[in-house]
């Protein structure tokens, strides 16, 4: 840090350069200006304070984005009708970093996630229908109905999970990260984690090993500036996540615009897979839930607050905005878009509602992997329940 | 119960499994405590082996004649040999853990592998066990063969939520969709005054995680068999490895060979008495089944090498013969291996049993430093002698 003048330091820390734009624009591209500036850290240079785009992916976006919304009210609706037991967490309000994220990662880069994982899920190329049959315990669900809500899981599309144990996406990720490496596979892993996570050790053991080796990892924080019912200021000494370690670099991006996260990942993506080791994002977003469905979510923040989130900055209305100012669509079919989606939800929802319950013997299938004559026994140990094919 | 209804309760060896299936021997292969105590070669071989030594006659001075093929190895170097090979075999086989490279091993387990396989993949880890022990489950997921070394078993309490939610549960909880071929390996057990932290039994706590498959090894033999298996069983084993056995030589074929996970190995064949015990316990049983035999006892020892499942097969058939068993183990008494196959044999075997299971375990307290404390810690031979004698006596 030799150059510590004012100015240079205000530069490190609140402007990014703009990159140049992507070459050879289609001439059907529009560009998307990213208001918000990137804050950087250990940085000379940030992402591109414009995307490019087209309508294709407005429209994807638009749509993906809008039925994580219906599929998460859905999901609430067939919590309080006790079809969705246990935990349930929402991701209402924080579509934007997903499908962001998933605009600048391919099903090649290996994605591992928490339990607010529903919406992950949709975007690795999950179903509807496979989410809810799982949160409903169905044998269709995505884990035969045994994993549940925190434990969904895509391994043909690198989804990894889906785990119940703050934090523990932070190793896990490193080893996802490492496999890469070691097969020289030309991707990213993408090891995603909360505000509230981003105190536990194994975070930062994480992240020395990354940084050691090199591994190409992205941690990306989905901060949303509450742990359960603890606000980031009363958890944390250092609130902001993303400048956390002194060895590696980091962006700040909101969290609530597509295209910032959509850029922040692309410029992750590139700083990985060209030798210079992990990097941190963090997502500044906001969920309208509160941390589950046993939380009301307005004990400790007001609904002002909830309902200014929702007026000024909801990542949905966010891209139709932009999609009706570039003319990609109109109002009216902005609502059949809508209502088709709304059926898709509602016509998955019935259908996981109508599936069977897992038979009796998926209790004691899948402890063990079949390699091994072994018969699974139930702790009585007086009927073979299972025998290994 | 009929014994014929019982037969069909039981564990069934794993004759049909892909990674033990090809045991192969030599008939010369000499097990030293066959030579000791006389009697056929471990029944575990004899199930699968083809050329089977038919006169293995008891004594010091017959040896088999070609009793100088194979290869005199001590268990630290068998280990080293069986990860070796399962290296060369397969290149998604990768070690990772403190001081395993550069240095060796902390135990000599990983001595050359890091200049022969290269930094990746015999892995320098800093001092993190929770989050390399869970690097090497994210690994896994993908499809490497992570072998994860603890440098001493007890470090690996810090890992307990990566092997038991991440590697013991992900199969299930994925509903099969997900493997993970991690083998965690390390020394534990009661050394020579090592103090409470570094003297622990991790069997006891790691036990009830469904999903996992622990083995323990004990003689050279058994620790480059187990190590091969382990290696490339597709579901997270943990290989118990014992601080003070590292340095017990044996001769073992130089032809390769791979054991049954499941499968417990019978030591000494007998009429008397079930010994079931593993790991540096089984030598403090033969040590006393010395001055049983002399005293014309007929002790049938088992090392039930599995400790999770258990061989409840072989355990079975040898209770039906005996009608008496005592387990010898280093756990404590609470909540130990001994504790839970003292309830298996309870629920299995219960019309067999001429009386009550006796177990013979460690105290339960934190593992004193002095030695003579440290020694009325763990069993000891002269303990299993009385309590041998009691039970065939009938004075208990």
């Amino acid at each position: 840090m030799t150059r510590s003048t004012v100015g240079s330091l205000a530069r490190r820390l609140f402007a990014s350069q703009p990159r140049q734009a992507a070459a050879a624009q289609a001439p059907d591209a529009i560009n998307v200006e990213i208001p918000v500036p990137f804050q950087l850290h250990l940085l000379q240079e940030g992402p591109a304070r414009e995307s490019v785009t087209s309508r294709e992916e407005l429209v994807k976006m638009y749509r993906d984005m809008f039925r994580i919304r219906r599929m998460e009210i859905t999901a609430d609706k067939l919590f309080k009708s006790q079809l969705v037991r246990g935990f349930c967490h929402l991701y209402d309000g924080q579509e934007a970093v997903t499908i962001g994220m998933e605009a600048a990662l391919t099903y090649e880069d290996t994605v591992i996630t928490a339990y607010r994982d529903h919406a992950t899920f949709l975007g690795r190329g999950g179903t509807v229908h496979e989410c809810f049959a799982e949160l409903m315990g169905r044998s269709t669900g995505c884990a035969r109905g045994k994993g549940g809500s925190m434990h969904l899981y895509k391994p043909s599309n690198n989804f990894y999970g889906g785990w119940g144990i703050v934090g523990t996406t932070g190793p896990l990720g490193a080893g996802l990260a490492f496999a890469n490496k070691y097969e020289k596979k030309n991707n990213v892993a993408m090891a995603i984690y909360g505000d509230g996570a981003g105190n536990q050790g194994q975070l930062f053991e994480a992240k020395n090993m990354a940084g050691l080796w090199d591994l190409p990892l992205i941690f990306l924080v989905e901060n949303n500036h509450y742990g359960m019912g603890t606000a980031e200021w009363r958890a944390s000494k250092k609130t902001t996540f993303y400048d956390r370690v002194s060895y590696i670099p980091g962006i700040k991006v909101d969290g609530m615009d597509a295209f910032a996260v959509k850029e922040a990942t692309r410029f992750a993506k590139e700083h990985c897979l060209s030798g210079k080791g992990p990097i941190v994002l963090e997502a500044d977003t906001y969920r309208y839930h509160g941390h589950s469905m046993s939380d009301p979510g307005s004990t400790y923040r007001t609904r002002n607050e909830i309902q200014g989130v929702r007026q000024e900055r909801d990542p949905i209305e966010r891209i139709k905005k932009l999609m009706i100012k570039e003319n990609v669509m109109r109002e009216e079919e902005f609502k059949a878009v809508d209502k088709e989606i709304k059926q898709e939800v509602d016509d998955a929802a019935a259908k996981a509602k109508d599936d069977p319950n897992p038979g009796e013997e998926e209790l004691f299938m899948n402890i063990y992997k079949n390699d091994s004559g072994l018969k699974t026994y139930g702790c009585d140990r007086n009927m073979v329940r299972v025998q290994l094919p | 119960m009929a014994a014929a209804a019982m037969a069909q309760k039981v564990l069934v060896p794993c004759s049909s499994s892909s990674s033990c299936g090809k045991v192969q021997f030599s008939p010369s292969r000499v097990h030293t405590q066959a030579i000791a105590f006389g009697g056929e070669l471990s029944q575990s071989s004899s199930r699968k082996n083809k050329s089977l030594a038919l006169k293995a006659v008891a004594g010091e001075t017959s040896a088999p004649v070609t009793a100088k093929s194979g290869h005199e190895i001590l268990l630290f170097d068998a280990l080293r040999e069986g990860l070796e090979e399962e290296m060369a075999r397969d290149p998604t086989v990768c070690v990772m853990g403190e001081d395993v490279g550069h240095y060796g091993g902390s135990y000599k387990v990983t001595k050359g592998l890091a200049e022969k396989f290269g930094d990746l993949r015999v892995l320098d880890t800093p001092i993190c066990e929770n989050s390399f022990t869970g690097m090497g489950i994210g690994a896994a997921m993908t499809g490497l063969r992570t072998v994860v070394e603890g440098m001493n078993m007890g470090f690996l309490l810090l890992a307990y939520n990566q092997i038991s939610n991440n590697a013991g549960m992900l199969h299930y909880t994925s509903g099969g969709q997900f493997k993970i071929p991690v083998v965690i390996r390390g020394p534990g057990g009661v050394g020579k005054q090592l103090g409470a932290e570094h003297s622990q039994r991790l069997e006891s706590y790691f036990q009830s995680v469904p999903g996992l498959q622990m083995v323990a090894c004990s003689t050279p033999y058994n620790a480059k068999g187990l190590m091969k298996a382990a290696i490339r069983s597709d579901n997270p084993v943990i290989l118990y490895e014992h601080v003070l056995l590292y340095n017990l030589k044996e001769r073992i074929p130089d032809e390769e060979y791979v054991l049954c996970l499941e499968e417990a190995e019978l030591v000494r064949p007998g009429k008397d008495i079930t010994i079931l015990t593993y790991s540096r316990m089984r030598h403090f049983v033969l040590q006393a089944a010395k001055t049983l035999v002399e005293r014309g006892y007929d002790p049938e020892i088992i090392d039930i090498r599995s400790l999770k499942p258990f061989d409840l097969f072989t355990i079975g058939n040898s209770i039906k013969k005996t009608h008496k068993v005592l387990i010898v183990e280093e756990c404590m008494r609470t909540g130990g291996i001994g504790a839970s196959l003292r309830a298996a044999i309870v629920d299995n075997f219960w019309d067999f049993l001429d009386g009550r299971p006796e177990c013979l375990s460690s105290q339960d307290v934190p593992t004193p430093y002095a030695a003579t404390l440290e020694d009325a810690t763990v069993v000891q031979p002269a303990q299993i002698i009385v309590k041998v004698e009691q039970m065939l006596q009938g004075l208990i």
